[in-house]
């Protein structure tokens, strides 16, 4: 609503200030890369705070060297953390991984930079609501960082945050709040992303050749439009129960640590969880179908040849989108609500399965009869495709009731999602930093230290991850400070040295690849503006590309992998070329 | 918001503009956000031991002299916008302003409303109808100083921007949004005071 | 004690430890062959057609919309068995088919930060009222004493006793916050709901001690939220509810010595 609106994105090519070019940019590219190295940066604050825990779990009551000592004596007295600050870690680490990491990074920052390009837009339908977006994403992690500083730390009540416990315990206000404004952030970015992916398509891109990439933005982008709001006013009302006194959460007549709880009473703990999973299922296909979308672009690009069963794929995306609204209480068969409750859910459950398989299958059968170029790009997205399958397979009994009581809330569930979101989302988006940086900076990463970070990552990834599921299987459960208070854990308690080992080791292995992106930025090697010999559009325009992305708008001929088609002189045919002999 | 950047292929791929289409879809999420909040309502008022009935401890005259004012501003910001097609811009002016006028009444009584409450020390905290009372009505409250600040907007830039292609498109847009405001309230009245 | 457990299941103490094992293995046992199967196909994949000069990648003629469902299609017929033929059968006889409490012995577990009270009726099959505004440091669970039903309730904390082969019935409550009653051997896990009263059945099929532990993040202690299940023969047991009963005239102080 700012005067001159409407000029176009080609008018403003004029020299732009240093705060309007690299801070308050309208420019989707600027904002893309903004969340890029934002959500990079919140990854590794996240992957932080875990280094620490893994310490505490590995070595219970033993002072944390080096860093214990610089930590103040209310968090860890004599270096030894205390349990109110394991939970706030915990509670932190789930936020930020999720909300201020993944999210932002798969849509955020590649889908910022990207959707654009991939459908011949010059930019976001909405460039200043983009601004915004960013411009709340950042104050929102900046406030939930900070809640560490305040007088009674961070959240410390999982990142679930279940009632009455976020409500009688401190940090939770600020947790609250920060959420409010990143869940603002990602609904403006929702509206934004539809818009543009609905309106501002090149002439000749119909819904059915746009990019699997594009398609996984659009689904993301309605499950965070529908999905969000309900936590939000969840999270409105938690925020009433704790500053207005309200009991929206509390039932009558609590008692905690021998007090009375003042509280009118009246209110339900299972409702917060009913609102909570409502987006937080969906949420959980928000971390993975941008980073599907990724794997399926590099799959086409690294096998030269058309994705296998690619209306499979775009109608598995979409089922998943629609499913994942009724799926959500399979996180609750044992939280109380009626049993006859959890049999419809386990239903819905095995039938979202179905989409999910689909797309692994598809995914395997493109490499049948590729010709398959092992570059660095590939081998993540390779690595994504067995890596994921465990992530999926060893949800089924967890979403399975009966054998759900046993598994339920063990170490099983932290090997299970961390295999779908970190050996799944983050090595995709990890994939797809080595794809798009030649577009984003006309240089390419380096290849030896790429395959370095590859190994290294994959190797450590299932180091850390595999040995819960056998934890989890002697009925280790999950969040606990002190695991060797249990006697049915102490057999396995030299499997957290294993994990904790291979977490620090996967911080080193990081090394080379925060070098890797600075120095490429600066040093890499030029490259042209389709070094892959990729098919779509995002590689028709110049590296990087300029205010207003592509020179002349192009017109889309053709499906988005076109590869190895015969009476071709080369083995990719780009969708905005006009065929000369396509038979 | 109505930052529409015009394709270079001059037609949006759907046949609708970025801003209508913009608002479209803030307005399915807005529909997700009360939906929630009435839905809480439902699940605490059916698991609940006893719930007042809504003319006892509200103020019934009041709160429907409130949705005849709404209504009315909903009819208000249809004309100006109509103005605004129409490139009159004292018509345009003259009904953007009533309906800013309207949106403060209805704030204005509400806070009469929300003062006798506190008076009669009922407070958000004192039962569950008042928690499920407050915090919706306040919601809603918030939506409308949204529309405010939107139509006041509106108002101070047509000074300048009454002649651009979209401005009729932006007051649209304002429209399907306080429109929404509108219904919420409709809802909003009934399921609080009347049932 | 240690035998009970390992790298594997704990061992299996319930009548229906063994209905969740075979769940767990089963699908354990597809899950490894569909694993193998697929990174066979992969592995064969990645080696057959990797880039070799001159050799360029076949585009399929048909997309074989089938071929690509055959294995959506055997999984969904998996799925389908499990949950018709395991699932809902198992879950209704563990989660929806309780014992008569006639038949069973009855006990009220009710959790708090950061302790499991353990309220058993007494000889008169009972279970006193419990009042919130009662907690006190000497009665964590508010028992209303005054009232006849509850003369000859025990209450104590973080150990429960049950008699091997007879169901024990647990109504499961919380004072403060959610908390969730597991125990390994038994294969048993509830939430414990403030505000809410939930039910759990189990018939133990071993003696011995086993433990108790809090599955839901319950506060800064959640992990030292520990307790023991005893399971007795039925003379050990009735012998330790007598040794247990409270003596008429002191009630009060035999409840606070036992807390």
């Amino acid at each position: 609503m700012v005067k001159n609106s409407h000029s176009s994105p080609h008018d403003s090519h004029a020299p732009q200030s240093f705060w309007s070019h690299y801070v308050f940019s309208t420019d989707h590219k600027m904002i893309g890369l903004q969340y890029l190295i934002t959500s990079f940066i919140f990854l590794l604050i996240g992957f932080s705070l875990m280094m620490l825990m893994r310490w505490q779990l590995a070595f219970p009551g033993h002072p944390i060297p080096l860093i214990g000592s610089l930590l103040s004596s209310a968090v860890a007295p004599n270096g030894v953390m205390t349990g109110e600050f394991y939970n706030q870690l915990g509670a932190m680490h789930g936020t930020i991984m999720v909300f201020l990491g993944i999210v932002p990074l798969g849509v955020g920052a590649f889908g910022n930079y990207v959707m654009p390009l991939q459908i011949g837009a010059p930019d976001m339908a909405f460039p200043r609501l983009n601004m915004m977006s960013y411009w709340l994403y950042l104050p929102g992690g900046l406030l939930m960082l900070l809640s560490f500083l305040l007088p009674g730390g961070a959240a410390q009540s999982g990142w679930t945050s279940y009632a009455p416990l976020a409500i009688i315990n401190p940090g939770q206000t600020v947790w609250l709040l920060a959420m409010v404004i990143i869940i603002t952030s990602s609904l403006l970015g929702a509206v934004n992303f539809l818009t543009t992916g609905l309106n501002m398509r090149a002439p000749g891109l119909s819904l059915d050749r746009l990019p699997v990439f594009t398609w996984a933005q659009l689904v993301t982008a309605v499950l965070l439009l529908l999905a969000f709001p309900p936590l939000e006013a969840a999270a409105i009302l938690q925020l009433m129960d704790r500053v207005a006194g309200t009991s929206f959460y509390l039932p009558a007549g609590l008692v905690v640590l021998g007090q009375q709880v003042k509280a009118s009473g009246g209110g339900q703990p299972l409702l917060w969880q009913h609102l909570f999973w409502f987006l937080a299922h969906p949420e959980v296909y928000v971390l993975v179908l941008p980073p599907m979308g990724i794997v399926s672009e590099i799959i086409a690009n690294g096998t030269r040849k058309p994705l296998h069963g690619y209306k499979t794929l775009v109608a598995s995306m979409i089922s998943i989108g629609v499913m994942s609204f009724i799926v959500w209480a399979h996180h609750m068969f044992l939280s109380g609500m009626s049993p006859m409750l959890g049999n419809f859910f386990l239903v819905t459950t095995m039938i979202i399965s179905v989409p999910s398989v689909a797309i692994l299958t598809c995914l395997i059968y493109s490499l049948k009869g590729g010709s398959i170029r092992f570059t660095v790009p590939m081998l993540w997205a390779l690595a994504f495709i067995p890596l994921f399958g465990i992530g999926g397979l060893t949800g089924l009994p967890l979403g399975l009731t009966t054998t759900d009581i046993y598994l339920h809330d063990t170490y099983y569930v932290i090997g299970h999602f961390h295999y779908v979101v970190v050996t799944g989302s983050i090595i995709a988006l990890l994939g797809g930093t080595y794809y798009w940086f030649p577009k984003w900076y006309g240089r390419k990463m380096d290849e030896t230290l790429g395959r370095i970070h590859f190994w290294g990552t994959v190797v450590c990834m299932n180091g850390i991850f595999f040995p819960m599921f056998i934890q989890g299987m002697a009925g280790q459960n999950r969040r606990y400070f002190d695991p060797t208070a249990h006697l049915h854990n102490l057999p396995t308690q030299p499997l957290h040295v294993v994990s904790s080992v291979f977490a620090w080791l996967l911080f080193l292995f990081q090394l080379p690849f925060i070098y890797n992106f600075f120095s490429s930025m600066f040093k890499g090697e030029r490259v042209d503006d389709n070094p892959w010999e990729a098919t779509t559009l995002e590689w028709a325009c110049p590296s990087p590309p300029p205010h207003g992305n592509f020179v002349k708008t192009p017109r889309v001929y053709r499906g988005p992998y076109e590869y190895s088609l015969p009476d071709q002189t080369r083995d990719w045919l780009p969708q905005h070329e006009e065929a000369k002999a396509l038979t | 918001m109505t930052t529409a950047l015009a394709h270079p292929a001059d037609a949006p791929s759907s046949g609708v503009t970025n801003a209508k289409l913009g608002v479209w879809l803030f307005l399915a999420s807005e529909v997700m956000l009360f939906g929630t909040l009435f839905t809480t309502y439902l699940v605490l008022r059916m698991g609940a031991a006893s719930w007042p009935r809504g003319w006892d401890v509200l103020n019934v005259p009041l709160g429907m002299l409130n949705t005849f004012v709404l209504i009315t501003s909903s009819v208000t910001i249809v004309l100006s916008y109509v103005k605004a097609a129409e490139k009159d811009l004292a018509g345009f002016r003259a009904y953007m302003a009533a309906t800013i006028a309207l949106s403060f009444v209805f704030l204005v009584v509400k806070g009469f409303e929300y003062g006798a409450h506190f008076k009669h020390g009922e407070f958000p905290s004192t039962n569950i109808f008042n928690a499920v009372y407050f915090t919706m009505t306040g919601l809603h409250g918030c939506h409308v100083i949204g529309g405010i600040i939107v139509n006041t907007a509106l108002l101070y830039l047509s000074g300048e921007d009454f002649e651009h292609p979209l401005f009729a498109g932006r007051v649209e847009g304002a429209g399907l949004y306080w429109h929404f405001v509108d219904i919420v309230w409709i809802f909003l009245f009934p399921a609080l005071y009347l049932l | 004690m240690n035998g009970y457990y390992g790298w594997g299941l704990p061992v299996a103490a319930s009548t229906y430890a063994h209905d969740i094992d075979f769940g767990i293995i089963m699908i354990h046992v597809a899950m490894f062959v569909i694993f193998i199967l697929w990174g066979i196909f992969f592995t064969y994949l990645l080696i057959r057609y990797r880039r070799r000069e001159g050799v360029p990648a076949e585009r399929e003629r048909d997309h074989g919309a089938l071929k690509s469902l055959l294995p959506d299609i055997i999984v969904m017929i998996f799925e389908i068995g499990l949950i018709v033929f395991y699932a809902i059968p198992s879950w209704s006889r563990i989660k929806m088919n309780f014992p008569d409490p006639s038949q069973s012995n009855q006990v009220d577990v009710i959790a708090e930060q950061f302790a499991w009270n353990v309220h058993y009726p007494g000889a008169d099959g009972k279970f006193g009222p419990r009042e919130p505004r009662l907690v006190h440091f000497s009665n964590p669970i508010g028992l209303d004493r005054d009232k006849p039903a509850a003369q000859d309730d025990i209450v104590f904390a973080n150990e429960i006793h049950m008699p091997v082969g007879k169901p024990t019935l647990i109504k499961l409550s919380s004072k403060d916050v959610i908390h969730s009653f597991f125990v390994p051997e038994f294969r048993i896990k509830q939430d414990a709901m403030p505000g809410m009263v939930i039910p759990v059945w189990v018939t133990p099929t071993q003696t011995g001690t086993f433990e108790i532990s809090c599955a839901q993040l319950c506060g800064f202690a959640h992990s030292f939220m520990r307790g023991e299940v005893v399971v007795q023969t039925q003379e050990d047991f009735d012998a330790w509810l007598k040794s247990r009963a409270p003596a008429k005239q002191e009630a009060p102080a035999k409840a606070s010595e036992s807390w």
